[in-house]
């Protein structure tokens, strides 16, 4: 018995026709399902009431798979089968990885952690001793030497980062079908902000791994923004700030039309909750009058009291604190003092990103601030955030969901569950995209700030005779030159049969998906031969090279419309010298007098000079025109020709055709 | 006879409509389609049909056109758990069979 979900008006679905998506939010310490029940977004538990998924999955040398908690706790004794925090790797070389992440594991790293002078916000820069412990997976790593690839060895085999999520994902996915009784349609997933091309393929192929279909890639601030509904408010600037565990991410927004644009991201991927959680282990430690601790399992135990110190502190002013036979008081005060350096850097981070998005000291530019991960439900970070802002940031939605739920509220609409195209969240692309013409110019197929998905195409022909193959040159920028442009690839079309110039048809289609992934494909139309081509441009550029291309094409608007006009008329000017010098060559002595001929020929040649000398295109073009105006016989008698040799040797009925 | 809602139901609804922010109640109907011929209706309410039947049950009212209501009579609304679903379910005694799924009947 299918259980019934509450319709907006108008909507209740057909049977069988309601379509289950999901947002995924894949974290890098947790992930979390949502879905769209009843008109409102929530996230699904599993078995056990539990919302958040530990991102951690283990291997076992029987083959089996765990994903989440029954993995975590193989994390201290079985820790090199044990997976944690792979989004960290998630399209990473080998290389790249060791040095720009740290590993935010409880871990020995408390050395570095000391708490004393935390009064000055310089200590925050030293206590960040997340190299030390480059990271329990790092030292099981290995290069995949087809790839480069990072890969974990364990006894399941190698294992990448895509197929550690694609199991984190199955698992989600699992949980969906189970809570809405269903298959799934498919699924929002979130990306940081900042993730590039291969950072986000490699999130795609995790899914395609677990089975399941990427309606689309979603912004991780851009989804904490929906899911406050700013998508639907005013437009302006949103501040995204996103304190978890391990990481701290700030993401400037701007809402314009509709459409959230990136204007920038700052962060510390190794700055999180559990800073504060090793800080107060260590002044917890420093209380008992214990030593330093070598032992790792008795430092897990501080740790952990120490996190449950802190988030009780979050409701009340004091909290007890015991381990083995000690006791002790926690004020909140007092973790204050300990946290505050680390909130500090975030609030650095913050002005960074303000400044990197052109915003400066112009606070007041901010319409809102929203709160995500756990690590903000701190009345310290609240506190400071607000102040920052000078703003009461928004924080209704648990932080430790919201993002999850965002993404909900867009698969909903990406599934069709959701009358017309409200709330259709769209990006744009922010350059144009063109391919090259004769003469080096740019031909722009899909314009910029077109929104995507976005599918155009354009008919092309052949330049010259017997052409069989043709070069596509996909290039991005609004100036009209190519070599003003981007390029972003170069393929080529062969097996056109060979033809007259400009009689065969190419049809090149510009394909943009929603994640801004482009594919070109060029098909000739009369055979069907085609070729194409995958390319990602939107990502491949940052926000200062987009600003300065287009500064560029407003600069250079009135010299660029001048050049392009003479490149035009160079094509042109070549076409006709080639044409009309093949001509003269083949059927000249038969077609024409002396005079006439010797006209054509002083014509080309004067053509021919003009097109070399001319730096405008008007006396070119007029030049053209003469000519054109003068060969006019001459075509006239090719074409004649032409005719009286196609039908010499046939009878008249033979064009008449079938009666 | 009418349409009545258990605790549950109501609760649920309640706070529905609570989250929603608007809507005057909730609509209940039939529609001729689906596999076994009819088809439930179960929506928000923004605007009220003059001809709606209005029944109301632990403070949350409840819309019927009366065409669907010949077909909803004494029909209970619940909602209940499965494992991890949750959902509502229409316990309607008009209901003589249904398809598979469950959303769909006829009478």
């Amino acid at each position: 018995m299918a259980l019934l979900q509450i319709s907006e008006p108008g909507q209740s679905p057909a049977p069988h026709q309601r379509r289950i998506a999901v947002g995924i939010d894949l974290g890098t310490t947790h992930s979390l399902v949502a879905t769209v029940r009843s008109g409102s977004a929530q996230t699904l538990a599993d078995e056990n009431g539990e919302h958040l998924l530990p991102s951690v999955v283990h291997y076992s040398g029987d083959g089996t798979v765990l994903v989440g908690a029954a993995a975590a706790e193989f994390a201290a004794s079985d820790s090199s089968n044990t997976l944690v925090s792979v989004k960290r790797h998630m399209g990473r070389a080998a290389g790249d990885t060791a040095s720009a992440y740290g590993s935010g594991q409880l871990q020995s790293s408390s050395g570095g952690n000391n708490a004393e002078g935390s009064e000055g916000s310089n200590s925050a820069e030293d206590s960040n001793s997340a190299e030390g412990s480059d990271s329990a997976e790092g030292s099981n790593s290995a290069e995949d030497s087809a790839s480069g690839m990072v890969k974990f060895e364990t006894v399941a085999g190698l294992i990448s980062p895509v197929q550690a999520s694609a199991q984190i994902l199955a698992a989600l996915a699992a949980r969906a079908e189970s809570a809405l009784d269903g298959p799934l349609e498919g699924a929002v997933i979130t990306v940081p902000a900042y993730f590039d091309d291969a950072q986000r393929q490699a999130t795609k192929d995790a899914a395609t791994l677990a089975g399941i279909k990427v309606l689309r890639l979603l912004n991780e601030p851009t989804a904490a923004a929906v899911a406050y509904g700013l998508d639907q408010g005013a437009e302006g600037v949103v501040a995204i700030y996103d304190l978890g565990g391990g990481t701290f991410d700030i993401s400037i927004l701007r809402l314009n039309r509709g459409v959230f644009e990136v204007l920038a991201t700052g962060g510390d991927s190794a700055l999180g909750g559990d800073d504060i959680d090793r800080a107060l282990a260590d002044y917890l430690c420093e209380q008992a009058g214990q030593p330093v601790l070598d032992d790792l399992n008795r430092q897990r135990q501080w740790l952990i009291e120490a996190r449950r110190v802190k988030e009780a502190l979050s409701d009340s002013d004091l909290v007890e604190a015991s381990v083995d036979d000690w006791r002790g008081e926690v004020s909140r005060n007092q973790l204050n003092t300990l946290a505050k350096p680390f909130v500090a850097k975030t609030l650095r981070a913050c002005k960074r990103a303000l400044r990197d998005a052109g915003i400066g000291k112009e606070v007041a530019e901010i319409g809102s601030v929203v709160l995500v991960g756990g690590s903000t439900r701190m009345p310290l970070v609240r506190q400071q955030v607000a102040e920052f802002f000078a703003l009461e940031p928004l924080l209704s939605i648990d932080p430790d969901r919201v993002v999850a739920v965002g993404a909900a509220l867009q698969a909903d609409v990406l599934v069709g569950n959701k009358p017309g195209d409200e709330m259709l969240l769209l990006d744009v692309i922010p350059l144009s995209l063109g391919i090259e013409t004769m003469g080096g110019l740019t031909e722009k197929i899909i314009h910029r700030n077109t929104t995507i998905p976005v599918m155009r195409a354009q008919e092309f022909t052949t330049f010259k005779d017997g052409q069989t193959a043709m070069a596509v040159h996909v290039v991005q920028g609004e100036r009209e030159l190519v070599s003003d442009c981007r390029s972003l690839a170069r393929f080529e079309l062969r097996g056109i049969p060979p033809m007259l110039a400009g009689a065969a048809k190419v049809q090149v289609s510009y394909q943009v998906d929603a994640d801004g992934l482009l594919s070109v494909s060029a098909r000739e139309t009369a055979t069907g031969v085609e070729a194409r081509i995958d390319v990602k441009p939107s990502y491949g550029l940052d926000d200062g090279e987009i600003t300065r291309l287009l500064e560029d094409s407003y600069e250079h608007a009135r010299e660029d419309m001048g050049v392009r006009a003479l490149r035009e008329q160079q094509v042109e000017a070549d076409r006709l010298i080639e044409d009309l010098s093949a001509a003269l060559a083949t059927q000249g002595k038969a077609l024409l007098d002396e005079d006439e001929y010797h006209c054509l020929d002083v014509g080309l040649q004067e053509l021919a000079a003009v097109r070399k000398s001319s730096e405008d295109h008007r006396p070119l073009q007029s030049e053209i025109e003469r000519l054109a105006h003068l060969s006019e016989t001459f075509a006239a008698r090719r074409m004649d020709a032409a005719i009286k040799k196609a039908m010499t040797g046939h009878r008249l009925e033979e064009f008449e055709g079938p009666a | 006879m009418g349409i009545s809602l258990t605790t549950a139901a109501a609760d649920h609804i309640q706070r529905n409509l609570d989250s929603r922010g608007s809507g005057e109640g909730i609509r209940l109907g039939v529609r001729t389609n689906g596999c076994s011929g009819l088809s439930y209706v179960f929506e928000f309410v923004d605007e009220v049909d003059t001809s709606d039947v209005v029944f109301e049950s632990s403070d949350v009212k409840l819309f019927i056109d009366p065409k669907s209501l010949v077909y909803l009579d004494g029909t209970e609304l619940d909602f209940v758990k499965e494992g991890l679903n949750e959902g509502f379910q229409f316990n309607n005694p008009n209901a003589k069979g249904a398809c598979g799924c469950g959303e769909s009947f006829n009478v």
